[in-house]
């Protein structure tokens, strides 16, 4: 039991760890992949290929001054980019990292929490990532952060309901809503990505709009609104929101690929004789591959596509993407009944 | 009837349905900007590789020396005078004996100083100048913390004798044959 709780305690701090190094690098690579699509080097100053750079940016952000508006409120604005981060850290307990590793008799799940309820945590936790926004909008006391604020809320619910009914077909699909069932079932079986194609496609642009990247980055759209929601922030408290939309990032990229990409899954392993850790170990890395492939993919459309207009963006959420869920699910069901 | 042939018709077509889902579209968009990741980077990497500057850049002046190291400047005030930022101002003074070495003729520049941050690097003063002293060179003027440290004087304009600067390229051979008339000799 002692030996499973410091298992436990070691996978949480690697995960927390890792998902703050990539997130880190997430904005190198970012500014790096921007850069090559407009033709320039991105940073290269700091350290070779400028790889310094993301720390030179958090050493920045902390030692710039703490400037809190005097009409702010407080304790709001303070809770605003620490709910922010604390949720975007709080999705990645139930993501299934990997197999299972075996040692001295004891086999150990990569996976910190969860079991039958990971798709109801997810989304539970996901939204919640809304209230960072809106309380530290609503707590700056400034015509621009609220407007930054009610863009993130309405996009949020505009957006969650297509979400939830393309998860949903995936549920009635392989039955469960355990994220480990989930892959076994695709191992079994066929891809989601094969079987659910335009389900994936409504998540896609929906992980888009929850993550705040572009097209859907009204909320922050520096353009209009001056830096929207985290108008008033300054030193590391908006490093916070900088840094929440990056490990946002790479947990809806863990859960797509998850989800839609066979997760930790390589198929056809089990029949290279390998051990059943170094499959564990390979399946692992293969998981981290995709969802590298899937953050190259949000910066890729990022630097392509212009921002949207607010009323596209309604329109896209309930005119399009809504109907074309419920569609999705009805012919799901549809196919689910007449194969039975 | 038009009046020029320059008029073109506006087409307000419908958009299809395969236009409508804008995924054809976007991904090729994406295609285009995913080309460009591969393309040739336009960026110089500026203090490791410096960009190659037209052969008469007008940058940092240099008040030239003749021949034998002797300062050509006679303090006349032409180029101050036709300086349009008014950057160029001097002191003159008049030649004592034992300065023959030093200075070309009997008057010369006690003071000469040039606000760079005032000067627009128009080139006018070297063509205003008689005696061939003032000349633009390639050299960029550097970077300073502080607005006083732009105005150069002699200590820095001058040519170190040492270390001659090539002023030719900012001379057309029409120039160097127009010096060689015997009545312009003087200016060699």
């Amino acid at each position: 039991m002692i030996i499973y709780l410091i298992f436990k305690v070691i996978l949480i701090s690697v995960i927390l760890l890792l998902s703050l190094f990539i997130a880190m690098y997430s904005t190198l690579v970012e500014r790096k992949f921007a850069g090559f699509i407009q033709d320039r080097l991105g940073p290269d100053r700091a350290g070779k290929w400028g790889i310094l750079q993301p720390v030179c940016d958090g050493v920045k952000l902390f030692f710039k001054e703490e400037y809190m508006p005097y009409s702010a409120d407080k304790f709001l604005y303070i809770l605003g980019p620490s709910l922010t981060m604390l949720v975007a850290l709080l999705t990645s307990a139930v993501i299934p990292w990997g197999g299972t590793i075996t040692a001295g008799g004891h086999s150990y799940s990569l996976q910190v929490a969860g079991g039958s309820v990971d798709i109801l945590y997810v989304f539970a936790v996901v939204s919640m990532g809304v209230y960072g926004l809106m309380i530290g909008g609503w707590a700056s006391n400034n015509k621009y952060s609220l407007l930054g604020a009610v863009r993130a809320s309405s996009q949020m619910i505009s957006y969650e309901l297509a979400m939830g009914l393309a998860i949903a077909s995936i549920i009635m699909m392989t039955g469960t809503l355990n994220l480990s069932e989930i892959i076994a079932w695709q191992n079994n079986h066929v891809w989601n990505i094969i079987a659910q194609p335009i389900g994936f496609l409504i998540f896609f642009i929906c992980a888009l709009a929850e993550t705040n990247r572009a097209p859907f980055d009204l909320p922050e759209c520096e353009s209009e609104l001056i830096g929207g929601y985290n108008t008033e922030y300054s030193s590391i408290k908006l490093g916070f929101y900088l840094f929440a939309e990056y490990i946002n990032m790479f947990v809806s990229s863990a859960i797509m690929s998850t989800l839609y990409f066979g997760g930790y899954n390589i198929p056809f392993i089990e029949k290279s004789g390998l051990s059943s850790n170094w499959i564990t170990i390979l399946g692992t890395a293969f998981l981290f591959f995709k969802i590298s492939a899937f953050i190259l993919l949000f910066m890729w459309v990022r630097w392509t596509l212009p921002r949207f207009r607010y009323d596209q963006l309604m329109k896209l959420g309930w005119k399009i993407l809504l109907p074309l869920s419920l569609l999705n699910l009805i012919i799901t069901g549809l196919v689910i009944l007449l194969t039975k | 009837m038009s009046l020029t042939n320059r008029s073109q018709m506006v087409s307000k077509k419908q958009m299809s349905f395969w236009d409508k889902i804008y995924l054809p579209a976007i991904f090729g968009g994406m295609v285009i900007t995913m080309k460009h990741v591969f393309m040739k980077k336009i960026t110089i990497r500026y203090p490791e590789k410096k960009r190659d500057f037209s052969e008469i850049y007008r940058g940092q002046h240099v008040l030239k020396r003749d021949d034998e190291g002797r300062e050509r400047c006679t303090a006349c005030g032409l180029c101050a005078l036709a300086c349009p930022a008014e950057a160029i101002t001097m002191v003159s003074a008049e030649r004592q004996k034992g300065e023959e070495h030093l200075f070309r003729e009997e008057k010369y520049a006690k003071v000469y100083e040039i606000n760079m941050l005032r000067c627009i690097y128009c080139g006018l003063c070297e063509t205003a100048c008689p005696k061939e002293a003032i000349f633009l060179t390639k050299k960029t003027v550097e970077s300073e913390y502080s607005r006083d440290k732009f105005i150069y004087g002699k200590d820095i304009l001058l040519e170190p004798l040492d270390k001659r600067i090539d002023i030719s390229n900012r001379q057309t051979p029409e120039v160097i044959k127009f010096k060689q008339l015997p009545n312009e000799r003087h200016n060699i």
